[in-house]
């Protein structure tokens, strides 16, 4: 099977769901690569190349470029939805959601809600998230659990080139709105995809690694970090369960709670805050579900409670890495009581 | 004496397999075994299989312990005559370990790739392993399968001939359009692969579906088919688990299709997680449920076989055998029980619906002496 990156995965995505339908268009800063712009047209394809070559098959009226206003590409894609069509729409950074908030937060995630049931709001957001570029504070951030605390949105974090084609069809093909999370170092990583076309089913964790002693969650690039300190401490002899939960909204709790009942420990890894986090949300549904199972305290692997330092010294310290993962689970898995 | 050494390698299983994990050694260090004789188990990136003795030998040194996992081509294990000193298996041990990755490269450099072949404009997955100029075997899998059910099958049966494995429409890498996907489609396809491979005459071997197709196009060309293998075939009996039919058609979840498969095998736990992962990541392409429905309710709607293929059989002209798993819970044994008073009939113990990969060693050996060297 061919070997692919995120980019490329993403990228036949989009051009497989435009070919099968044409209601699916996409709309964002520069994704048609200044296509207003003497000699410029598809010189881009967005900043990191994902929609790269659609404009050249699907044309202006598919792949519309925008001014940088995320407002207006949230409030038109949502009415576009709700009246007919699939846009995937891009917000570059996932830090900027602030200013086009209203559009998702209290417009297309509410819309099915509100009309009960009359409309339906396909749309699929597509953002950045992840620090490690010293990118500094107001382009680094990973905040995806915003998005998975309202009612109403879906949030998908892909972990690999795989899963990011069959999560990206399915959240075009889904009726609800989608906020699709793409860590900004992950679009070169590879691996094997499919040519055809295909779905992966939203809340079903990817069980990444089999073991019983330690159960081990991780979402995103921290997927990778947790199965490099997975691999240190197979030599120790501690075998982690390594549990990607792929969709945060909604959550695969029976995946996360069965294999918290087979080892009674727990460590989840989070990039994101530690503050109203996955990581404290996942700590909270095993305290509250499968508490009498837990033979040690639920350890979080997170970022501080600071924003992004564009030091990159320090940036490397407020990254979770495999180093502090491996402590963490050492912690959990020799913990007596 | 280094020519009496000899080793006991990390075999290459199937496409996907780059490394195995050793489940346990069923001899001991020191222990001497036959021909034949099972050596050890080995977890697959599909099920747990066994690792029979090629010669008779001693087994001189353990070098992979039970929980290790190795590439393909990793040394398990040295086997000699009792009388090389343990010195010199130190030193082949200590050489072999630096040709170890090389031996691996080369192994997966020397792994076949599929291939695709046009057949009435559908294009349709195959490989092939082997060479050599005698009749070549062609393997058939059935419903929801794909080539890799034959992962212990095509190699060995390699050895001396060229021995192809098929994808049917629907399934595996073939294109997912299967028409009606009835048995005359399925037939139609198979015996235009034979066309377009340009193999003139085959040994067939079915499994399940794969059995019915198979013994339709010996049916159709008698003179192309020079024996039929057929392993708990349909089209013998009216009976077929329902649930596991209708319940991989359905499964989509891993807890589903882990349900669904365990009922395949004896032993539902020797059916890895990537197995069932193989099979989620088949089924979430698009076009294989409806693929798939369109087949079971081609061929078994309302939980019953509609295909009745006793007569046929019994009219063909070329050697025919049955291959069973006593404890097949998908289509019994019975089905081939009732035939055994006209046909050769294997019924193996402590085996499924896949004794091919259940009981690889014992199925290999009957299609080899089936089929002659």
């Amino acid at each position: 099977m061919p070997q692919k990156s995120i980019r490329q995965a993403l990228n036949e995505a989009l051009a497989q769901e435009m070919r099968r339908d044409p209601t699916v268009v996409v709309i964002g800063e520069d994704v048609a690569g200044g296509a207003a712009t003497e000699g410029q047209r598809d010189a881009y394809g967005g900043v990191l190349g994902v929609t790269k070559g659609l404009i050249g098959e699907f044309g202006e009226a598919r792949v519309i470029d925008t001014p940088i206003t995320e407002s207006a590409i949230m409030g038109a894609a949502a009415g576009a939805a709700v009246t007919g069509l699939r846009p995937v729409a891009e917000l570059m950074f996932s830090d900027f959601f602030g200013v086009c908030f209203d559009q998702i937060f209290n417009q297309a995630a509410k819309f099915r809600y509100m009309f009960g049931g009359k409309a339906k709001t396909p749309l699929v957001i597509r953002t950045m998230i992840g620090a490690g570029r010293s990118a500094a504070a107001q382009h680094s951030q990973s905040p995806y659990h915003i998005f998975t605390s309202v009612p109403g949105l879906k949030c998908v974090v892909p972990s690999n080139a795989y899963d990011a084609k069959g999560l990206l069809i399915q959240a075009i093909r889904d009726d609800d709105p989608v906020v699709f999370c793409e860590h900004k170092l992950m679009y070169d990583l590879r691996a094997e995809v499919p040519d055809e076309p295909y779905t992966i089913p939203f809340g079903e964790a990817n069980i990444v690694r089999d073991g019983d002693d330690v159960t081990v969650i991780a979402l995103s690039r921290m997927v990778h970090y947790a199965g490099e300190a997975i691999d240190t401490l197979a030599k120790e002899g501690i075998e982690c369960e390594l549990i990607d939960p792929r969709t945060t909204s909604p959550l695969d709790e029976d995946t996360i709670l069965e294999s918290v009942e087979r080892t009674g420990r727990l460590v989840v890894v989070d990039e994101a805050t530690p503050r109203c986090s996955i990581a404290t949300d996942i700590a909270a549904l095993v305290a509250d579900k499968a508490f009498a199972a837990l033979k040690a305290p639920v350890r979080r692997v997170t970022a501080p409670h600071t924003p992004v330092p564009f030091a990159p010294v320090l940036e490397k310290l407020y990254i979770p890495s495999p180093e502090r993962i491996a402590a963490a689970i050492r912690d959990v898995h020799g913990y007596a009581g | 004496m280094s020519a009496a050494v000899t080793t006991i390698t990390m075999p290459k299983w199937g496409l996907t397999m780059t490394e195995g994990t050793v489940v346990g050694w069923l001899k001991q260090q020191g222990q001497r075994f036959a021909e034949g004789e099972e050596i050890l188990e080995i977890e697959t990136p599909k099920i747990t299989n066994v690792v029979e003795a090629s010669s008779a030998g001693t087994l001189r040194r353990i070098v992979a312990a039970a929980g290790a996992t190795l590439p393909v081509g990793g040394l398990l294990a040295v086997v000699a005559a009792d009388e090389v000193p343990e010195a010199e298996i130190d030193v082949f041990v200590a050489g072999f370990a630096v040709a170890e990755p090389s031996a691996a490269a080369e192994s997966e450099a020397v792994g076949a790739r599929p291939q695709n072949v046009e057949v009435a404009g559908r294009r349709l997955r195959y490989m092939e392993l082997g060479e050599g100029s005698g009749a070549p075997v062609l393997l058939v899998h059935g419903f929801g399968a794909d080539l890799n059910t034959w992962m212990f099958t095509q190699p060995p049966l390699g050895a001396g001939r060229r021995a192809f494995a098929l994808d049917l429409p629907g399934h595996g890498g073939s294109a997912k359009e299967v028409g009606a996907g009835d048995a005359e489609g399925l037939t139609d396809a198979l015996e235009g692969v034979l066309e377009a491979l340009g193999i003139e005459r085959v040994h067939l071997i079915g499994h399940s579906m794969g059995g019915a197709i198979a013994t339709l196009v010996a049916s159709r060309r008698p003179e192309r088919v020079a024996s039929l293998t057929l392993i708990a075939s349909a089209g013998l009996g009216p009976e077929i688990s329902a649930s596991f039919i209708d319940g991989f058609v359905r499964a989509s979840r891993r807890r589903d299709a882990a349900e669904v498969l365990g009922l395949l095998v004896d032993d539902p736990a020797l059916v890895s997680r990537s197995m069932v992962e193989d099979v989620l990541r088949y089924k979430r392409l698009d076009g294989v449920t409806a693929a798939l429905t369109k087949i079971a309710e081609a061929w078994f709607a309302g939980g019953r076989q509609s295909l009745d293929l006793t007569d046929r059989i019994a009219a063909l002209t070329m050697p025919v055998q049955l291959v069973w798993g006593r404890n097949d819970r998908i289509i019994p044994a019975a089905h081939a029980e009732a035939l055994a008073a006209r046909l050769p009939v294997h019924i193996l113990d402590a085996s499924g619906h896949l004794p091919h990969m259940e009981k690889a060693g014992e199925v290999n050996r009957l299609i080899g002496q089936f089929i002659g060297g």
